[in-house]
């Protein structure tokens, strides 16, 4: 089995408040030097027999109707080996 | 001769009973819509009521947008049944891309519980025939994912074809007044370009008696708007 990780993050232009304050957290923790911090969504897919073009073609349309909304966020698919 | 209005309860609706009381009050027959069912059992409108359907896993309204009944309630709000949809209904609604833009986390973080002033922008929807452009209401508000956000070109495309239908009132946060979840352009709710699909993050089925909610029946005009536009179509 084969496992695909699509990743879902906010677009750059969206305002992202949980990551800000996250962010913010670090230089009270003793973490310094972290200008910006984004936070977003990992999935880990476990798939079915041979991830091939026309599996990925088919986790690229879930990732697009359903896993991320694209009025909001983007998302990247990679097949991990 | 009444109107037949659908609510529709999916796993984690909350506000499903008293969006039912609200249709009652204003003179309309409620009509309980379950969320596996396709059937609309020929109601002339729905609503969308508020809660947490599915938890608002993934994003809020991202999974109840694919249930059997949104199914058909897409297809009949394209056709121009009056459709409105309020909170997690606004939310849904969206996900389901019947209203432009996304719902994100209230910029400050807080979950929001309080009666909330409203400016009326348009009285020209199926939902709203009963208010006046510039009216001021109050009815409660309650969410963490209210902030609304579109693109620049959505929202200026919004706001010069009229479908800005209510904004957060300016003035004092003390008097319910102001901006509660960082919501762009202080968008509280929006229409489709027909006018028939309605969406917002307040709640009118709270304020519909003087009994309860805010001690006002300012909500009361969504559901005799639609009452009235339907039993005269």
């Amino acid at each position: 089995m084969a496992r695909v990780v699509v990743d879902v993050m906010l677009k750059p232009e969206i305002l992202d408040p949980q990551g800000q304050a996250v962010q913010r957290a670090l230089p009270r923790l003793g973490f310094g030097g972290i200008s910006d911090v984004r936070q977003g969504k990992r999935f880990e897919l476990e798939v079915e027999g041979p991830v091939d073009e026309a599996a990925l073609a088919r986790i690229r349309e879930m990732a697009e109707t359903f896993l991320a909304n694209t009025v909001i966020e983007d998302f990247n698919v990679k097949v991990e080996s | 001769m009444t109107a037949r209005i659908g609510v529709v309860t999916f796993p984690g609706t909350l506000d499903d009973r008293d969006t039912q009381r609200a249709v009652r009050v204003a003179g309309g027959e409620a009509v309980p819509l379950w969320h596996r069912d396709k059937d609309l059992k020929q109601v002339d409108a729905v609503v969308l009521p508020g809660g947490f359907s599915y938890g608002d896993y993934l994003r809020a309204g991202a999974i109840s947008r694919f249930s059997p009944v949104m199914e058909t309630i897409i297809e009949q709000a394209k056709a121009g049944m009056p459709v409105l949809g309020i909170c997690n209904g606004f939310q849904v609604l969206t996900e389901a891309h019947l209203l432009p833009g996304a719902m994100l986390r209230n910029t400050d973080l807080h979950f929001v519980c309080r009666d909330q002033k409203l400016r009326v922008e348009t009285s020209g929807t199926a939902w709203t025939a009963d208010y006046t452009a510039g009216q001021e209401i109050s009815v409660p508000l309650k969410n963490i994912d209210g902030r609304y956000t579109a693109d620049e070109h959505t929202l200026d495309a919004l706001e010069a074809e009229g479908r800005v239908v209510f904004r957060y009132a300016a003035g004092a946060a003390a008097d319910g007044y102001g901006n509660p979840n960082g919501s762009l352009r202080d968008i509280a709710g929006i229409t489709n370009a027909a006018g028939n699909v309605v969406g917002l993050m307040p709640h009118p089925e709270h304020a519909v008696e003087s009994l309860v909610g805010t001690g006002r029946t300012d909500g009361l005009g969504f559901f005799t708007s639609v009452l009235k536009k339907l039993v005269d179509a």
